[in-house]
């Protein structure tokens, strides 16, 4: 198993991956920036070091900083969490040419998948189902631009090979707005990512986000763990998601898991990950895929009962996967709602003192928090504070226990997305399953 | 031997009620004693956050030397390490350090080196003054910001 790890990133994730590193004796080495000394990771960890000032370009994202620490603290590996450097592929390289191992795919795995239109074409190849598109990047000549969405049909959606988490996307109906759109688009994608190549898909208009987990060894095995209905969004950001998505055509399912464990055999994929779909009409639609730990883990980790970060740094220290797939099985409803420091309505971001925090508890209900009474939240980094999951027997029971437990959750001093949360549960549509993308902005405007 | 370990020790012993520790490896030991007059021993780790009890039993003890174990930090100007790395007090091993306790400096003196990834960053005074203090071990590990020397 790995000696040392050094958890290169803040907040709720280092302290799930310190948890992790500690039930398999693993010693945890805790970078942070001079903002966030104290963290409760940073506490706790067998090591802390001051890696930057606040500002994240100049700490978290400071990749000599994070291989210095790592020097100077005989660390063995690396785990990027999500975010910050965690889909780098040249952090992921620089990692491993200095000597460490880096928990996660490797670089070229990373850099295949942040391709956009590379990620597409590899796994057409390897038979998941994609999105009517332009098969490639978008030519800059006009007419064949407008070719190419008269052959995938109106409205079509262009989109930034570099960007990804809905960055860089312009949805177009009629021929008259496509080339000009393509054009800005293009040139925002160069600003933003540093590459303006761009392409085009079929744009649908009411679908699902479901997403299937997946575990690789990069020695030949890979199994998926199911999936998740992330659809409550604003702003393409996930605001609560589920394990697994309800009413979806069994079939599709069965065939849509099938092509994401061959496609990671395929891509020699290595350590966790997440294909990223559109669900309309009982069909699947691969849009992109992450390759690293993400936020909405614990849904699945409550369903099938396997530890991800745990797997993770497995398979990272070269152990071929432990559970194989006819080892999984899916049991009960898990929730998680995303609480965020910020105003439950405007969406404002609330830093400041958290004078009392606390977290609701009982069976089914679990809180991956490191917020704590008189923690102050900063202002320099993204407002996620906490993750509020909880398991049922069923989606029913899951859904009472999570209104109840957000009943029970108490964060003051700070503004909170709290009743927001309260408010989805008790949603009429959302109690029915099923919403689409566009459910909760909809919602959102009326109210 | 190496500084770390013994710094490692030394916090070891100040987090418990152990009044001695002798280690020997290979043909090096060290013995470390508990002064009779209780220095600086922390009473216990810092102050945990009130809503929680922790099972850990001896949490965070910094990596690199940490200040607040420490006493008092000399009154001065300090001179702060702008990255993580190694602390160097002499351009290349066996050579002279750069400067002594006690010694004259201008602004733009090279004071001492920190090495991070392979590249030796020489570290200048920001002001003119005198050689207070300095606070870290040629060879030891300093995170961004630490003090590292005092200039009066």
């Amino acid at each position: 198993m790995l000696d040392k790890v050094l958890i290169a990133n803040r907040g709720e994730i280092a302290l799930r991956i310190l948890r992790a590193c500690k039930e398999l004796g693993i010693k945890t080495v805790a970078v942070h920036s001079k903002a966030d000394r104290e963290l409760m990771h940073v506490r706790l960890a067998d090591e802390a070091v001051c890696i930057g000032p606040a500002a994240s370009a100049k700490s978290y994202l400071n990749i000599p900083a994070l291989i210095s620490a790592a020097e100077v603290t005989d660390s063995s590996a690396i785990h990027p969490g999500y975010g910050f450097l965690s889909e780098n592929a040249n952090f992921a390289e620089q990692v491993e040419r200095s000597g460490f191992t880096f928990v996660g795919p490797r670089a070229e795995t990373i850099r295949l998948m942040g391709d956009k239109v590379s990620a597409i074409n590899a796994m057409k190849a390897a038979g998941v189902p994609t999105v009517p598109g332009s098969d490639g990047p978008l030519p800059e000549d006009d007419a064949e631009i407008r070719r190419i969405a008269g052959r995938i049909g109106y409205p079509v959606i262009i989109k930034a090979a570099s960007g990804g988490g809905g960055r860089g996307m312009r949805v177009v109906r009629n021929d008259d707005e496509v080339a000009k759109a393509a054009s800005i688009t293009r040139s925002e994608a160069a600003a933003a990512f540093g590459d303006g190549t761009v392409y085009m898909e079929k744009f649908l208009e009411n679908p699902r986000h479901v997403e299937i987990q997946v575990l690789a060894d990069g020695q030949g095995n890979a199994i998926h763990l199911y999936d998740r209905d992330c659809s409550l969004q604003r702003r393409h950001q996930k605001v609560l998601e589920e394990a697994p998505a309800p009413h979806i055509d069994p079939e599709a399912r069965a065939r849509v898991l099938k092509s994401c464990t061959d496609a990671c055999i395929e891509i020699n994929y290595r350590g966790a990950g997440t294909f990223e779909f559109l669900y309309e009409d009982g069909e699947f639609f691969f849009i992109e895929m992450n390759t690293r730990v993400q936020v909405e883990h614990p849904v699945t980790e409550m369903v099938t009962g396997v530890d991800i970060v745990k797997e993770q740094l497995r398979i990272a220290c070269g152990q071929p996967l432990s559970i194989r797939q006819q080892d999984v099985e899916l049991r009960g409803h898990a929730f998680e709602c995303r609480i965020n420091a910020e105003d439950a309505r405007t969406f404002m971001p609330s830093p400041g003192k958290i004078n009392l925090y606390h977290a609701p508890g009982g069976l089914g209900v679990r809180m991956d928090s490191h917020i704590y009474t008189g923690y102050s939240v900063p202002p320099h980094y993204d407002s996620l504070i906490g993750k509020l999951i909880t398991w049922g027997a069923d989606r029913e029971i899951a859904l009472v226990r999570m209104r109840n437990a957000l009943d029970e959750l108490l964060v003051e001093g700070i503004k909170t997305n709290i009743d927001l949360q309260k408010d989805l549960v008790r949603d009429n549509a959302f109690q029915k399953g099923g919403v689409n993308i566009h459910y909760l902005e909809k919602k959102l405007g009326l109210s | 031997m190496d500084i770390r370990k013994v710094k490692k020790l030394i916090e070891l012993l100040e987090e418990s009620n152990i009044s001695e520790i002798e280690i020997q490896e290979g043909e090096e030991s060290v013995r470390i004693s508990r002064h009779p007059n209780g220095f600086g021993a922390m009473q216990q780790p810092m102050v945990m956050p009130q809503a929680m009890a922790p099972a850990a039993a001896a949490p965070a003890a910094s990596g690199a030397p940490a200040s607040d174990a420490a006493p008092a930090q000399p009154a001065g100007h300090a001179v702060t390490s702008p990255m993580v790395g190694t602390f160097y007090r002499s351009p290349a091993p066996g050579s002279k350090a750069f400067v002594e306790v006690g010694q004259s400096i201008k602004k733009g003196d090279t004071v001492c080196i920190v090495e991070a990834m392979k590249m030796m960053n020489q570290i200048e005074a920001d002001k003119d003054g005198v050689i207070e203090a300095i606070l870290v071990e040629d060879g030891e590990p300093v995170e961004f910001d630490q003090p590292m020397i005092i200039i009066n």
